[in-house]
């Protein structure tokens, strides 16, 4: 009897022990691929971006391999898109496991930089100064730079030559509001669509709306300026005279470029990234610059992503993380990327140059490049995600109809002053 | 000594039973059979529940969370949700939202139960056909809905234009935004309610719709005499379930509105997700202290159903 009590105590005691072992073993698991992206001597290095549509086997891969194979490291290269990679990069952060490289929009850089996960360039012994400032802005933080634009790209506006033509407009006529308000207009009577882009509740909606923003005069520190209201009315009396479709508000860039795919719409506001599509439309396109209100090419916000060295718990590793990130970006780097990534404009001038020597054709967007500017320069940092956010919400308000141009600033302006204290 | 058998859930059969009894037996052994069971729901329920209450008495910025040392703010970022703008609205929307869904796809749900329980031909064929959009990935489902809700080129619009009705801007208005979503949010719920009630129709004995009609019950009196009353405790448990689903809907509005225009579209449960993950700036406190009034929410519904059956018991 005694014997039989004490095996099933045994056996219960095995399967509460199998269990928490089954738990232990996760946890040891994770601990152990931390480790093996931390430890020193290892010639594995991570390295995370948001390109998934680049796969295995993809020119982008190779080139990554290369520069680690140059190092004398292999590459462990693991894609995931950009919401994701932030929370992905938090949490490893948070955890101690960060990959050793990571490319990530540029935004979202010096809001990392505050939370302590990424080093500085100077840490890294990576010299920034050639690097175009309105391109670097974006990545410093109190006059440190914590990484380095892979590349750049901007907005501009796309048009249907077809439609254009049909409406009788000539798209060099387009040089400031009204002569673009009047194109608009005679687009429009011509029965066509005459213009879309995307204004959707997210910092798409923002990047969209700031070459118009800026373009008036406005500063992001005063949303409900004269300037500001004066660029949100631009954009309601387009919805209102029914000249950009109701969608234009839910619309993010991918889905403003399908309108103009459709061959239906005269004009979409849209990035360099789009310039190979629009090659293969169905129909001839072209494309200007966005005109500031008063004349001249509005500054666009710069997009493009910045290729960071995250904290690691063994800071030998960061020597071969340099010269990774060195292989990536010299001119020849740079151009190389730029002719990956559908004309990503290089962001120094030694590879522009070599990149219009190729691509004599694209000097428009190399202009606009060097006459864009950082979304977080200024420095607004980290407070810029905290205002665009009521920014975009202003902009939703005022289209959707929901309050006056005025009142839906006067609400962004005073929540932005709360978010931020400013 | 006889070996006694047991069994995997841990019955033992009766030689053992009667042993127990006598001896009081080691509590370790009782503890060992329960650890798989405390271990899962410690690492599964305890710890997400106690994480984001800690979350939301902290207050974690992004740093913080990284870095690891939040400052205890105790119960500040519950008293700027409530006294922030947003939240009457939000609270309202919810409130909008799970009430008319429920309604909607309970009574679309039972109509369709009571319907398919005549089996006829085909009607396991269509019946299955219900279920498709329990089946379609949800951002299947939430984009096609927002393209046919599209106001210049959608489907529902081009239909209406051709029976006189005008321009709706189902998802770009303030007006009609929380209508879209919970129209989208009724029919995806309408397999859920389908497959519950029907079943539960199963269980009504034949005899008593036999007993019924000698009586000389019409249609519509069996239906409110006889299934709806029967049908009460399988009614009850389907609006709890659909109601705590209802409460955490995210994806549908976020993929179709993302809250907006305007928050005209934003509920409590869009509002944690965007707080924590729609902006450049992760706010994980307040995500966490708006989600943990979410689970108050659902948890006092829980324990009014728990009091209602009890009732119905005694």
């Amino acid at each position: 009897m005694h014997h039989h009590h004490k095996s099933r105590a045994i056996a219960a005691a095995a399967v509460s022990a199998v269990s928490l072992l089954a738990l232990t073993a996760c946890t040891a698991s994770g601990d152990s691929s931390g480790e093996s992206s931390g430890a020193s001597g290892s010639d594995t290095y991570t390295w995370w971006d948001p390109y998934p549509q680049h796969t295995d086997g993809s020119d982008w891969q190779n080139r990554v391999q290369a520069c680690g194979d140059e190092a004398g490291v292999t590459i462990d290269r693991t894609a995931y898109d950009t919401t994701a990679l932030t929370n992905q990069l938090l949490l490893s952060a948070q955890e101690g496991t960060s990959p050793d490289v990571v490319l990530l929009d540029n935004p979202a850089v010096s809001t990392l930089a505050d939370t302590g996960a990424i080093i500085s360039m100077d840490e890294l012994g990576f010299d920034t100064s050639a690097i175009d400032p309105n391109l670097l802005g974006a990545g410093v933080v109190d006059g440190t730079a914590y990484g380095i634009p892979i590349g750049a790209n901007t907005l501009a506006l796309y048009y249907n030559q077809d439609i254009l033509d049909a409406a009788g407009v000539d798209p060099a006529s387009v040089t400031d509001w009204d002569s673009l308000n009047a194109a608009l207009e005679q687009i429009d009577a011509s029965g066509s669509r005459a213009i879309t882009f995307a204004g959707i509740g997210t910092e798409e909606g923002s990047f969209q709306f700031l070459p118009w923003f800026w373009g008036a005069g406005a500063d992001l520190t005063e949303l409900n300026s004269p300037q500001a209201v004066e660029a949100l009315d631009l954009w309601v009396s387009w919805l209102d005279n029914g000249w950009a479709p109701q969608s234009a508000i839910q619309n993010s860039q991918n889905t403003a470029w399908e309108e103009f795919l459709d061959g239906t719409v005269g004009f979409v506001e849209n990035g360099t990234w789009q310039v190979n599509s629009a090659a293969d439309a169905g129909f001839p396109t072209g494309y200007i610059t966005i005109p500031a209100m008063n004349g001249g090419a509005a500054p666009a916000p710069t997009g493009g992503e910045f290729i960071m060295a995250p904290a690691q718990n063994d800071s030998a590793r960061y020597d071969v993380t340099r010269q990774i990130i060195e292989c990536m970006t010299t001119p020849e780097g740079f151009v190389q990327t730029a002719d990956t990534f559908a004309y990503y404009i290089p962001p120094t001038a030694d590879g522009q140059a070599q990149f219009l020597d190729e691509h004599p054709e694209l000097e428009v967007w190399v202009d606009a490049v060097r006459a864009a500017k950082g979304r977080t320069s200024d420095n607004l940092g980290t407070d810029y995600p905290l205002i665009s956010e009521q920014l975009w919400t202003a902009v939703q308000s005022a289209m959707s109809g929901a309050q006056s141009s005025q009142d839906a600033l006067d609400a962004a302006q005073d929540a932005a002053v709360a978010a931020t204290g400013r | 000594m006889t070996t006694t058998a047991t069994t995997a859930d841990g019955e033992v059969s009766s030689p053992a039973r009667a042993r127990r009894r006598r001896s009081t037996g080691s509590p370790w052994v009782a503890v060992a059979f329960a650890a798989p069971l405390i271990v899962y729901l410690a690492a599964f329920y305890a710890y997400p529940l106690i994480r984001s209450v800690d979350l939301s008495i902290h207050d974690y910025n992004i740093r913080a969370f990284v870095q690891g040392n939040a400052e205890f703010v105790g119960l500040q970022n519950y008293a700027d949700i409530v006294s922030s703008p947003l939240f009457p609205s939000a609270l309202w929307n919810t409130v909008l939202f799970v009430g008319v869904s429920l309604l909607f796809q309970y009574a679309i749900g039972l109509a369709l139960a009571v319907f398919f329980r005549a089996n006829f031909k085909l009607s396991g064929f269509l019946r299955a056909l219900f279920l498709v959009p329990w089946l379609l990935p949800l951002i299947v489902s939430a984009s096609t809905w927002s393209w046919m809700m599209n106001s210049d080129s959608g489907i529902i619009n081009s239909f209406l234009g051709a029976v006189g009705v005008g321009q709706i801007n189902w998802i770009t208005s303030p007006d009609t935004a929380l209508t879209a979503v919970i129209i989208a949010n009724i029919w995806l719920g309408i397999p859920f309610n389908l497959v519950i009630l029907y079943s539960g129709l199963q269980n009504i004995p034949g005899d008593v719709y036999e007993a019924a009609s000698l009586d000389g019950a019409g249609a519509w009196t069996t239906f409110w005499r006889v299934t709806f009353p029967l049908l009460r405790p399988v009614s009850a448990i389907t609006v709890l379930l659909g109601l705590v689903y209802t409460l955490k809907v995210v994806d549908i509005i976020w993929i179709m509105t993302k809250g907006g225009p305007a928050n005209s579209s934003l509920t409590l449960a869009v509002w944690s997700y965007r707080e924590a993950f729609g902006t450049g700036q992760p706010a994980f406190s307040p995500a966490a202290a708006v989600g943990n009034v979410l689970i108050v929410i659902a948890l006092i519904f829980g324990l009014a159903y728990v009091r209602l059956q009890r009732r119905e018991e005694h």
